[in-house]
């Protein structure tokens, strides 16, 4: 809610309006809480990336070598606080560096997403036109492609896969939703009176998206871009779990479970609870985190679900 | 509504179009030449000719590609390089297994978003119903990837509840065992439903409770549990069910993931063991006809509930 300065009202008359203006902006400041469980999960995404970022520095083992004096599938221990996998590799390390993979293709991704389907889409939504119609339409097509299959199947005749290759692949199949979610948006305001202001004044169609529609559209971008991070990352998961992700032996969690889960099969004749437990944690508790900020975001912003 | 059907066959059409062209290029997405690629450096120069020959790759491309259409149209997806078995009849002996994944674990995530949603929605914000948001959301968090490993850790490994993976049994081979070996990856699969399900029903039913229509029935003395099945239900439910035929693209993925981990041969399972055998014709096939599979789902949903709520076609 923008702050609307309105001049004292003197008549008797706008005395109850006055008394609800009060009590609205009361209800918004009440509203206007993030709570203790945001700055929580928001701590845990920071630790997370920071753990990630500084792995290099940090007194980590060797995330793809494994050393034969460890105990094979062992427990946590001392030496390895989260055990060992069935190669003898530190499973506390590949947890840490195999984060690095699923948060580069989900920011990597839903940023590429942003860049090649946001900006257009501002642009579309204000220019309007043939441009626009033929934009939107194509997203449409686009987004009734199934896109999981669409990346499998890129992913699978486009080798060797690499972390860049996906992030590129994800990101550009995210562009069509992020376009469809920006040019609401952005309709929603480009008729507003203050544009048309900023219009008259002689502003340049780029400088009415950057200064005036982009300020009012960010809360809808911020809590959208969290909501498709998360998504990336489950799919990026979901690829690394058919083993089409980034290759073996470089961790990512979504591999893991995978290691893990051969294990469960039994085919090598052991199992390793831990190497399912810990990876599963942690997936769950990025993407827990991940939804509890975009849907705190989106209750503080009061971003109402747009009609897509 | 006619002008409406007819705008969304067009865009049907259009989309199949699209999916087709683009499954015939991704055996250009091959490094190099896609006959070698596909045979090896050991190909004979007799195979590589086959091989060009089969797939038409010394035509021009837009003439490969009709060529490629026309065999599709009559069934001939190509044959595995490793089986020599036919695309077709790989995919129509693993799809009934994929179907009966998605069939049995949407009857579970209704049977269980249902009773849930009426549950919560007739106190809206007091304890059942928060507790039952607080639930579906953190599975918002729990992707099949995550939860199907822990849960045949726990359920088939550990308690040995359900039995493990490499257990499947066809369904015309034992009905019931083929229903045990089923149950575990269907809850999984559950899940994304349930999350779903429960959370546009339940939003629905409080708006709805709220009509004047609902207030008039009250006030007529009828019981609340009437009230709920006979006036509130069935408006309720409508962007509930609409909603199954959208995320029908999500469970694809959720049943490759399942096929995989507890060695189903359906579809998922049949695509991963072909891109890792480089059997790229069988991965071709697949990607076809699963995306137009789901396209098709998605338009059939669109249709019938055109006509089950015309709002829908004027907006």
């Amino acid at each position: 809610m923008s702050s609307v300065s309105l001049t004292e009202p003197t008549n008797e008359a706008f005395a109850d309006i006055k008394e609800e203006l009060a009590a609205e902006a009361a209800a918004d400041v009440t509203k206007k809480k993030l709570g203790v469980f945001f700055w929580i999960c928001a701590s845990w995404i920071v630790l997370v990336t920071a753990l990630a970022i500084t792995a290099n520095l940090l007194p980590l083992h060797d995330p793809t070598l494994g050393n034969y004096n460890w105990p094979q599938n062992g427990g946590p221990s001392w030496n390895n606080w989260l055990g060992t996998d069935d190669l003898y590799r530190d499973i506390l390390s590949r947890l840490i560096y195999g984060a690095r993979i699923s948060l580069i293709v989900g920011f990597g991704g839903a940023l590429l997403g942003l860049v090649i389907g946001g900006i257009p889409a501002m642009f579309s939504a204000y220019r309007r036109g043939r441009v626009d119609t033929i934009l939107n339409t194509g997203s449409y097509i686009f987004l009734a492609f199934p896109a999981l299959v669409a990346v499998i199947a890129i992913v699978s005749f486009w080798k060797p896969s690499n972390v860049w290759k996906i992030t590129l692949i994800i990101g550009v199949f995210g562009a069509p939703l992020i376009f469809r979610i920006v040019r609401a948006a952005t309709l929603s305001y480009a008729t507003r009176d203050f544009v048309l202001a900023a219009k008259a004044l002689g502003a340049s169609d780029s400088r009415i998206l950057a200064r005036e529609i982009l300020p009012n559209i960010m809360p809808t971008i911020i809590s959208f871009f969290l909501i498709a991070v998360a998504t990336i990352i489950v799919l990026e998961g979901t690829l690394a779990f058919l083993g089409l992700s980034v290759s073996p032996p470089t961790p990512s969690w979504g591999n893991m479970l995978n290691e893990g889960s051969q294990l469960l099969v039994g085919a090598k004749g052991q199992t390793n609870v831990w190497l399912v437990i810990f990876p599963a944690t942690a997936m769950f508790l990025l993407l827990f985190s991940l939804n509890v900020i975009a849907d705190k975001l989106r209750a503080y912003f009061d971003v109402t679900e747009i009609k897509l | 509504m006619a002008r409406y059907i007819i705008k969304r066959l067009v865009l049907l059409i259009v989309i199949i179009l699209f999916v087709s062209v683009a499954a015939f290029f991704l055996v250009h997405l091959l490094p190099g030449d896609p006959a070698t690629t596909i045979l090896g450096p050991n190909a004979t120069a007799q195979n590589v000719a086959t091989i060009n020959k089969e797939l038409g790759l010394n035509k021009p491309l837009w003439q490969q590609y009709f060529i490629w259409m026309g065999h599709v149209l009559q069934g001939n997806l190509g044959q595995s390089f490793t089986t020599h078995q036919s695309t077709t009849t790989i995919i129509s002996e693993s799809f009934p297994i994929d179907l009966e994944l998605i069939i049995f674990s949407q009857i579970i995530a209704f049977a269980i978003a249902f009773p849930m949603a009426m549950r919560a929605a007739r106190r809206p914000n007091k304890l059942f119903d928060q507790a039952s948001n607080g639930t579906t959301f953190a599975f918002l968090a729990l992707p099949p990837f995550v939860i199907a490993p822990v849960l045949v850790l726990v359920f088939a490994v550990h308690w040995h509840v359900f039995p493990g993976p490499a257990s499947y049994v066809p369904l015309t081979q034992n009905f019931w065992s083929n229903i045990h070996t089923m149950l575990l990856p269907s809850i999984v699969l559950a899940l994304g439903g349930i999350v779903v399900y429960f959370r546009l029903l339940r939003n629905d039913l409080i708006s709805t409770l709220q009509e004047d229509f609902i207030t008039m029935a009250r006030s007529k003395g009828l019981s609340d549990r009437r009230v709920m099945w006979r006036h509130a239900l069935r408006p309720s439910s409508i962007s509930m069910l609409a909603s199954a035929g959208v995320t029908i693209g999500t469970l694809i993925a959720g049943t490759f993931v399942v096929e995989l981990l507890l060695q189903m041969p359906g579809l998922g399972y049949q695509l991963v063991a072909s891109v890792n055998q480089d059997d790229y014709t069988v991965v071709q096939g697949i990607t076809l006809v699963v995306a137009i599979a789901i396209v098709l789902i998605n338009f059939i949903f669109d249709f019938l509930f055109t006509i089950v709520d015309p709002r829908i076609a004027r907006e």
